[in-house]
């Protein structure tokens, strides 16, 4: 079997005693789709802020590609081919949408060669294929402060996709979207699952059911249950934790 | 199509350019070989001083309107290249041995150490761009390194002037104290209060404002630049694409802080005084309020900001010597109420709408983001089609 692409062994980060994950195990194979459900406060955001270098881990190690992490700040992180994207959109608001991706796409992140080296064509060629890709050719030289909401989050994952990162963690991707801009998304990153590792962190029940083939439920910062979405959907601690009290809600 | 369209927007692009470089070297012609049969002596050497202080606008502009560095601090960068400058033209008239009228005063007998090197002039010239350079890199790195951003850099650069205002204020017998240097006689074998000497400094000026200009422009076009912006807006995104922006911070900070000494030498060459003054708080954030008037962002605002207001300064202090400072807090007031992206801001979106109202160019649109919509355009352009 290959390398596992992340494996996460007894994970905790506690902050001033609050333990916001609490021993939590964790792995993906290669080319994974996963997506992790759980209710609010159950960890999710932590858990992707220490894979990507954010937060550091109390105890235990998260390791990727066989790498530990822990020694590695956000931007080495990004370098070693991972690729997070927020819960709001975050894009740079006064570039241009190819601007966006220009900053994203450059090769050599060091300060030298992004003063002094011209845009290589092929990163142009790349630029406009994912232009195509999200769908914002004729918005490309658009400032990105005026994109609509659902064209900001598809803008952001393209943002993602020119870093060229083996693992995409996305968190909430459809939040706040209409539901023919949800399908939009989907389908994206289901296509992008073709040859990207993915982690998807969301609340949408019907959202889930479409992209996922492995789900994992956090709760109270801890692994509750892992398995296909069936699995998941019918297992009785997940409906007391977490789509119980959603039907509630509805 | 699409590369086509790329090829063409290259050419236009440099076509622009061009125009751009034409423009800047014919308004830096015209106030070389024209302004001076306009306006002479006292107004001429005026306008000097205040082209030396555009290139610190610039300085400021570079790391506020584009990398979002709120710096509080400049007049110190601004006063080591005066001091540097200031340094050597006390020590070229003297003969060897003799020492500055003020060391004599306060009897210093022999030539503190590093005062020595600026006997050179090529040494003093350097130092103008890298004592500043070196200090701004130095502070910026330990500073951005432990991301202290927002007010908390700006508090920092205020604190900044303050430790160095009272350390050049207190060296009395290191730097004549509140005094300053001053009484320049001779530099490079001229005497400086010569008008030839003088317009060689004024032409100068000009030469590096353009300089200066041409360096700003280079660096925030292009994807230094985009980054630059980047860093503005949203730091840990830029972090979280695999950028390390404390490096980044760091060069630009070291730029802004050399530019801002040759701005205080130029300044300094013509005014025929430094002091500590210089390292006043006010002074630095009246740096900022220039660029604010100008207009954030934009290279010609900071340049005009920084005309405007001194003019209007120096117009309004001859004829209310009182008042100028209530007029210089309504001005800022006013900008950051009414005009928020300065006079330049205004003039790129009101001011052309009221241009079109005027002479009834353009049409007005009844849905304007009907109008901006690219996706309406080229539907558009395709049913004509």
């Amino acid at each position: 079997m290959a390398e596992k692409i992340l494996e996460i062994n007894n994970l905790t980060v506690s902050f001033d005693g609050f333990k916001a994950l609490n021993n939590l195990n964790f792995s993906m194979e290669p080319g994974e789709l996963r997506v992790i459900i759980g209710p609010n406060g159950a960890g999710k955001t932590t858990f992707l802020d220490v894979i990507t270098g954010k937060t550091k881990p109390t105890i235990g190690t998260v390791a990727f590609k066989g790498k530990d992490l822990r020694k590695f700040s956000e931007h080495q992180v990004a370098l070693l081919g991972i690729g997070r994207k927020f819960q709001t959109p975050r894009i740079y608001l006064n570039l241009t949408t190819r601007e966006n991706f220009e900053i994203a796409c450059n090769r050599n992140k060091n300060i030298f060669s992004t003063l002094f080296a011209k845009i290589p064509s092929q990163e142009k060629q790349t630029i406009a294929g994912l232009l195509e890709t999200v769908g914002l050719t004729a918005k490309a030289d658009m400032k990105a402060a005026l994109l609509s909401h659902g064209e900001k989050q598809r803008l952001e994952i393209g943002m993602l996709v020119a870093q060229s990162p083996d693992l995409l963690l996305v968190d909430e991707p459809v939040a706040g979207l209409t539901d023919e801009e949800t399908e939009n998304v989907g389908s994206l990153l289901l296509a992008l699952a073709e040859s990207h590792s993915i982690v998807v962190i969301e609340h949408d029940m019907e959202f889930v059911r479409q992209i996922a083939k492995q789900v994992t439920v956090l709760h109270e910062g801890t692994v509750l249950c892992e398995g296909n979405f069936e699995e998941v959907q019918n297992d009785p601690r997940v409906i007391e934790v977490y789509l119980g009290s959603q039907e509630e809600h509805e | 199509m699409v590369i086509n369209l790329g090829n063409r927007l290259k050419g236009k692009s440099k076509n622009n350019l061009l125009i751009e470089a034409g423009i800047v070297v014919g308004i830096a012609l015209v106030l070389i070989l024209i302004v001076p049969l306009l306006v002479q002596g006292f107004r001429l050497n005026m306008l000097g001083r205040f082209l030396a202080l555009a290139i610190a606008a610039l300085a400021i502009d570079l790391i506020w309107g584009y990398t979002g560095l709120l710096s509080l601090g400049h007049g110190v960068f601004f006063a080591l290249g005066g001091y540097a400058i200031a340094m050597h033209l006390q020590l070229a008239p003297l003969a060897p041995g003799t020492l500055p009228e003020f060391m004599n005063l306060y009897g210093v007998t022999e030539l503190p150490f590093f005062w020595q090197p600026f006997a050179s002039f090529g040494f003093s010239a350097i130092a103008v761009l890298v004592i500043p350079l070196l200090l701004g890199a130095a502070l910026g790195y330990l500073v951005f390194r432990n991301r202290i951003r927002g007010v908390y850099f700006s508090i920092l650069t205020q604190a900044a002037t303050i430790v160095f205002f009272n350390f050049f204020n207190g060296q009395q017998k290191l730097f004549n104290g509140t005094n300053g240097l001053t009484n320049y006689k001779t530099i490079l074998g001229a005497s400086v209060s010569e008008p030839q000497t003088q317009f060689v400094f004024y032409t100068l000026t000009i030469v590096f404002l353009a300089a200066t200009y041409a360096l700003c422009r280079w660096l925030t076009s292009g994807r230094f630049g985009k980054l630059l912006v980047a860093i503005r807006d949203d730091e840990s995104r830029v972090r979280f694409s695999g950028y390390n922006p404390t490096g980044f911070k760091v060069v630009v900070f070291g730029i802004s802080a050399a530019l801002a000494g040759l701005s205080g030498a130029m300044f300094t060459i013509q005014t025929g005084l430094i002091s500590p003054r210089a390292m006043d708080i006010a002074f630095s954030i009246e740096m900022v309020i220039w660029v604010a008037v100008g207009g954030r962002a934009s290279l010609v605002g900071a340049i005009l900001g920084a005309l405007v207001v001194n003019f209007g300064k120096s117009l309004l202090s001859e004829q209310f010597p009182d008042i100028w400072l209530f007029f210089q807090g309504a001005l800022f007031l006013i900008v950051v109420t009414v005009l928020p992206d300065g006079l330049i801001g205004w003039l790129r979106t009101e001011g052309m709408n009221l241009l079109d109202k005027i002479f009834g160019g353009k049409h007005i649109a009844t849905y304007p983001s009907l109008e901006e919509d690219p996706e309406v355009q080229r539907e558009r352009e395709t049913l004509n089609k």
